[in-house]
């Protein structure tokens, strides 16, 4: 069974008298463990796409199964409690509550899933150790640093260990050299067997991810999987890399 | 049936919104203080003035009750003013005001012509201040009294030393006083005060006697006066602008009602009333005066529940408007809820939470305020403090009670932004 199911999934918005159909009829699958990386020009629909797997919003028409479940059927209360559970999200411009500490940012997800103050402490503080910010616990946004915030945001995701982490353009407010490090992070995700599925419109970040969609208007124009890293991956070997990367943005190349 | 664990998560769950609401409130109301102080003024206003009053009635009704206590039984008073007075405005206090005044000859003619009182008792207060001896002082709060020798029952006044008053004190006009407990040993700390000097505004009087203590009443003192004759201070503070008070006390229960019918009768006609024309006079029990008491009170009471309805209402108002700024101010906090998995009814809880909170604090502000202002009268009048604990409890209730009314509106709106438009919100 498939993680993501869409089946001839459309969005539209009613813009007055105009109708803007952002998504014509999209239908993919995305298995558990994937690594996909959603890249199309502006305005091809990507954000809508993943408020859709997301689960924020709901298809005009279509079908879409998140696990097994019948996500296009779902009351508001239903998919508050699929996203608090089953989706992570990242967002480009990181999307944390600016006047509480990365710790309470980061236990967030928890209050609504109704842990215990002691272990949600607990299992934020793991989360932010894990994307090595033990030091940044009790620091608020506006006292660290852009890559810092996004790794906070992505604590934030992986701290109810959902079935899937999104991230829409996550390295887009970012300078390079940063995106790099914060798709580091992202790639050691995926080595502990996360699902991750991320938008952008940079070639050099989807070069990271293990299978490409390419949206143009509202549509899916190509799906290329890579399935000789999934096999390297499965036999727990590191992956290659699938380009010869400048030394400069890996520290650990050499 | 739930099964426990859920339950227990539901309640973790209440817990920690609970615990996150009243951060993000106190976060909110640090953050914008001006505006939040704005806002807990119209809350703080609207508890204090049912606090502030609700104290201040409660020192007063203890005061009365106290004071009438002490009188003797049966007794009933006879004076110009009603004792207390009862809304009726301008007209009734000019209905007063023209009444001649109560006189030493009308006192005397009660005196002699009531056979049925048990005792007749004249009374004015002449003066308020310090008094002092060679050997002591006392605090500037004595009471200096002119009273006859019928006030000694009808106010239960016993003496411990000495004598009362005698009829030749008040025919001579002597310059002699009865002590109050209390001021006898301000003023007389260490030797026996019968017979001493003491000096009340300028004069020295002869001390001949010094009463009984009557208990200090929950703290508050009931002793500290003295009484001179008072024809002595009729002569020395002047008796043209005086109207005194006649205190009737009847022989028992079953003469009472004939005692005050013969009492009318006698000042009508010593004052000349013409038949069928109303009293000119008030006569006032203690029953009387507790029930007029209580009267008054609850017109204040009314009073202030308007005032007060009113205060809160235009604060509500001012919640309302705080919270709807706030919700516009933090729409991307609400989408970012919302994407973790907020649901509508979290954020609902969260904002009816924070107006709660946001209330509480000028609400709890407005009681303490509230019982200290109140209890400026207990100051005043000596009285041990009153903390009408029931009156905190509605007051903290009726700031709850606001917080949800007004707090609802906006918490609505907040909850039923669309997710992914408040993430986008700039
Ligand atoms: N809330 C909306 N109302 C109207 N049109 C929208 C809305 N959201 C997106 N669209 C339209 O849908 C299309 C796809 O948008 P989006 O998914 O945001 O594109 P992308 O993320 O690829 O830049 C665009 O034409 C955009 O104008
Ligand atoms: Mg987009």
């Amino acid at each position: 069974m498939s993680l993501i199911r869409f089946t001839d999934i459309t969005r539209c918005y009613q813009m007055g008298t105009e109708t803007v159909h952002a998504l014509h009829g999209v239908s993919l699958a995305i298995e558990r463990g994937e690594y996909v990386a959603i890249m199309g020009p502006s305005g091809s629909g990507k954000s809508t796409l993943m408020n859709l797997i997301g689960c924020l919003d709901t298809p005009t028409t279509g079908q879409y199964e998140l696990n097994g479940a019948n996500v296009s059927e779902m009351d508001d209360n239903q998919l508050a409690e699929i996203r608090n559970r089953e989706i992570g999200f990242v967002f480009q411009t990181f999307n944390l509550l600016p006047r509480a500490t990365a710790l309470r940012n980061v236990e967030l997800p928890l209050i609504y899933a109704g842990w215990e103050t002691g272990e949600r402490r607990g299992a934020a503080a793991e989360a932010l150790a894990k994307v090595g910010l033990a030091a940044r616990v009790h620091h608020r946004p506006n006292e660290m640093s852009g890559g810092e915030r996004q790794r906070v945001a992505i604590a934030r995701a992986l701290v109810t260990r959902p079935s899937i982490i999104l991230a829409d353009e996550p390295t887009g407010n970012l300078d390079s050299k940063t995106g790099e490090e914060i798709m580091a992070l992202f790639d050691a995700l995926y080595q502990q067997g996360n699902t991750l599925v991320i938008v952008t419109h940079e070639e050099d970040i989807a070069r990271h991810a293990r299978r490409i969609l390419r949206i143009r208007d509202g549509l899916i124009a190509s799906d290329e999987k890579r399935a000789e890293y999934r096999a390297a991956r499965v036999e727990g070997q590191p992956p290659p890399a699938l380009d010869p990367r400048p030394a400069t943005l890996d520290p650990c190349a050499s | 049936m739930t099964p426990p664990s859920q339950r227990h998560r539901s309640r973790a769950l209440l817990l920690g919104e609970m615990r996150e609401s009243f951060l993000m409130a106190m976060n909110a109301l640090t953050s914008h203080k001006l505006r939040s102080a704005l806002t807990l003024l119209g809350v703080l206003i609207g508890v204090f003035s049912i606090i502030v009053v609700m104290t201040a009635m409660r020192v007063m009704q203890s005061y009365v009750e106290n004071e009438l206590s002490m009188l003797g039984a049966n007794t009933f008073w006879v004076r110009k003013w009603p004792v207390v007075q009862f809304g009726g405005g301008g007209h009734d206090w000019m209905k007063y005001w023209r009444r001649q005044n109560v006189t030493y000859a009308h006192g005397r003619a009660v005196l002699e012509h009531a056979h049925l009182a048990a005792a007749v008792g004249i009374e004015t207060t002449f003066w308020a201040g310090e008094a002092r001896s060679r050997y002591g002082k006392s605090p500037p709060t004595v009471r200096l009294f002119g009273a006859i020798p019928g006030n000694f029952p009808a106010r239960n006044w016993v003496v411990a030393d000495g004598r009362g008053l005698l009829d030749t004190d008040v025919d001579s006009r002597r310059d002699v006083c009865v002590l109050g407990d209390g001021l006898a040993k301000s003023v007389f700390p260490l030797v026996s005060p019968v017979g001493q000097s003491v000096k009340i505004d300028g004069i020295n009087y002869t001390v001949v006697g010094v009463l009984e203590p009557r208990g200090s009443f929950l703290g508050g003192d009931q002793d500290n006066f003295a009484v001179i004759p008072l024809t002595t201070g009729l002569g020395r503070y002047g008796r043209i602008w005086r109207s005194l008070d006649i205190l009737v006390q009847a022989r028992d229960q079953q003469s009472y009602d004939d005692t005050v019918e013969q009492v009318r009768g006698i000042l009508r006609a010593a004052r000349r009333v013409a038949p069928g024309k109303e009293d000119d006079f008030e006569i006032a029990s203690n029953d009387s005066i507790i029930s007029q008491f209580r009267a008054v009170t609850l017109a204040v009471r009314t009073g202030v529940f308007v005032v007060s309805s009113i205060a809160l209402l235009a604060a509500g108002i001012g919640i309302m408007n705080i919270m709807l700024v706030s919700v516009t101010e933090r729409t991307r906090e609400i989408g970012i809820r919302r994407a973790v998995g907020a649901k509508k009814r979290n954020i609902t809880t969260q904002f009816i939470l924070e107006a709660i909170v946001l209330c509480e604090v000028g609400g709890v502000i407005g009681v303490v305020l509230g019982i200290l202002g109140g209890n400026l009268a207990a100051l005043y009048m000596e009285l041990p403090a009153q903390i009408p604990l029931d009156w905190a409890g509605f007051g903290v209730l009726i700031c709850s009670v606001v917080g949800i009314i007004f707090g609802s509106y906006p918490a609505i709106k907040a909850a039923h932004l669309d997710p992914i438009e408040s993430l986008r919100y700039e």
